[in-house]
């Protein structure tokens, strides 16, 4: 029996969704990043659904493009956390505050 | 298409491959010689001169390359394409010229050739972003220049601040790009295709549910907002312009704005045409309210902009809060939603390019001198830096759109096509912006000169070079400014957006 289409979607929907929340309410610098990556890949999950819904392969070549996208910014993210770990000797969120307003 | 096909297409990406052939170029430059870095700057302002040399060569062309079928393509070389790629060259000069006299990036000479690399990496990328008509292609390169940019702006790593700046870009710019992809991938499933045209010819015969469609757009309306820095998508503006080194501050500002717009220009006249008339008032399918929702952001911009700016002590983030603004009034332009409109964005464009670097340009030279970007300090510089006072006055008077500088015919072909849109209320508050934006671009002339300062303090002189780096930037606004009919007819004649 195949999964209806629906399921795909309302799973990358709730990916997305875990994924904005994380964002929005982690304060770790990591934890916020992997949960830009759980927006890409909540995306990803879309295309391949609709590709293989579709029965056309554009969906899964872009998906190709966003992986090799998200691990570039994975490694400039981490670069850049490093990089102010340096100085400031911390990844909270709310501690990295010089500029306000 | 095969193989063939998409050899014979490059010669319409020549631009683009110039420039990637200088990334290369600088790469190896720095891996033979790795402790001389003054070839680099030269290097960089010969690829872009050749790349220059490319792009004026292909006025004039509408061809698609890399054609996915036989009416639409991945890219588009097209004339409106080359305009921005001009104003993307010309921002990438000075900009050069910026970083080989900033005291920030020579604390860093070391790292020369990853940043001119880097830049280089920006460029592409907005070469690509400007030209695309694919939103597979559009996504990769708004994040070829993301990537690029995120690195730029935390250059100086050895300072917080700097540090910090790349920090919240790199997160901010990170949701934007993974709530754009959502959105792609969503018009990808209503239309089962990626390709702009194409989604054109569905929508107009096909009737979607609605409610998602219009989410999916609004989607990448963000990813792009963010790009043009226009509210509600603004707040990374302030603190990234703030903590980034000065000459990236200024590229930012300029060229990354200008491949904003220009992607978010053609993804909604592509997209969403349905005829144009013969006075070229664009048509659109009644699926998306385009006029309002960028009339909305344009307002809130605007005002956003230029009421936070009031309250800023520091002139590089009053800048920020400042460019926020002035995306909003260059968003007024497409919200007419007619050829005219478009033009007085270009024209605007053009002027905001001289005008806004030449802003940065000043007060990087003076934060070189006295160490800090702070308005407080600038009491009585006036005096000791008699030609930068006086040119920064100049460039502030023009984003403020004092006649007779360029920016005030900037404004006025915007308002003149607001008007003939019979949009006069928000031609109004655009009006009453500007005259709140005056307030604070006269406090910094304020400081220069009105304030009485005790001490004497010997004149600074300025170097020869960076002398005339202003003139350059400064002499188009005062020309323009009276005699403006060239920048006109370059932006008329460069509307032409393949296909309509």
């Amino acid at each position: 029996m195949q999964i209806p289409i629906e399921y795909y979607l309302i799973l990358s929907a709730a990916l997305f969704m875990t994924g904005i929340v994380g964002v929005l309410i982690r304060r770790n610098a990591i934890i916020v990043f992997m949960s830009i990556e759980l927006m890409l890949n909540s995306a990803n999950l879309t295309l391949i659904t609709f590709s293989s819904y579709l029965g056309n392969s554009i969906g899964q070549i872009f998906v190709f493009f966003v992986m090799a996208v998200a691990a570039a910014e994975a490694a400039i993210g981490l670069a850049i956390i490093i990089a102010l770990f340096r100085n400031k000797l911390t990844v909270n969120l709310d501690e990295i505050n010089i500029f306000k307003w | 298409m095969n193989i063939d096909s998409i050899i014979s297409d490059l010669i319409f990406i020549k631009p683009e491959i110039a420039i990637a052939a200088t990334l290369v170029l600088i790469v190896l430059v720095d891996l033979i010689s790795p402790k001389s870095k003054t070839a680099l700057p030269y290097i960089s302002l010969l690829g872009i001169a050749i790349a220059g040399v490319f792009v004026v060569q292909q006025f004039g062309t509408a061809e698609f390359a890399f054609k996915t079928s036989l009416s639409s393509g991945m890219f588009a070389a097209d004339d409106f394409g080359s305009f921005f790629k001009i104003i993307v060259l010309l921002a990438s000069v000075f900009v050069i010229f910026f970083s080989i006299s900033s005291s920030e990036i020579k604390s860093v000479n070391d790292h020369l050739g990853e940043y001119y690399t880097l830049m280089f990496g920006m460029i592409l990328g907005m070469f690509f972003m400007v030209s695309a008509s694919d939103l597979v292609l559009i996504f990769i390169s708004i994040e070829l220049l993301s990537l690029s940019s995120y690195v730029l702006a935390g250059f100086v790593k050895n300072t917080v601040r700097s540090s910090e700046a790349s920090l919240k870009y790199v997160i901010y710019g990170g949701v934007s790009s993974g709530i754009m992809l959502f959105g792609i991938s969503l018009i990808y499933g209503l239309t089962g295709t990626t390709n702009l045209y194409e989604i054109n010819s569905i929508i107009q015969i096909q009737s979607f549910p609605h409610i998602t469609f219009l989410i999916a757009t609004l989607f990448i309306t963000v990813g792009l907002g963010f790009k043009i820095s226009a509210a509600p998508f603004h707040f990374w503006t302030p603190d990234v312009y703030e903590g980034a080194p000065l000459p990236i501050t200024a590229y930012l500002s300029v060229a990354s704005k200008a491949a904003g717009f220009a992607v978010l220009i053609r993804f909604i006249k592509i997209t969403f045409i349905n005829s144009i008339d013969h006075h070229g008032n664009w048509e659109l399918l009644n699926i998306i309210d385009w006029r309002s929702i960028i009339v909305l952001l344009s307002i809130l911009s605007m005002t956003l902009g230029n009421f936070t700016a009031l309250w800023q002590d520091n002139l590089k983030r009053m800048l920020a809060y400042s460019s926020i603004a002035q995306a909003g009034y260059m968003l007024l332009g497409i919200a007419v939603l007619s050829d005219q409109g478009l033009t007085a964005t270009m024209i605007y464009f053009i002027v905001y390019l001289f005008m806004n670097l030449g802003a940065f340009f000043v007060v990087m030279l003076i934060a070189n001198e006295i160490g800090s970007e702070d308005i407080e300090d600038y009491k009585g510089l006036g005096k000791t830096m008699p030609f930068l006072g006086v040119t920064l006055a100049f460039f502030l008077l023009s984003l403020a759109g004092i006649p007779p500088t360029a920016g005030f015919i900037g404004k006025v072909v915007l308002f003149i096509a607001l008007v003939d849109a019979n949009m006069i209320a928000v031609a109004v508050i655009a009006l009453l912006n500007t005259v709140v934006s005056l307030y604070y671009y006269v406090r910094v002339l304020k400081n220069l000169y009105l304030v009485q300062v005790d001490e004497e303090k010997p004149v600074i002189k300025l170097s020869f070079a960076n002398g005339f780096v202003i003139i350059l930037l400064a002499a188009p606004i005062l020309i323009f400014g009276v005699y403006f009919t060239p920048i006109v007819n370059f932006a008329k004649n460069s509307i032409n957006i393949l296909g309509f």
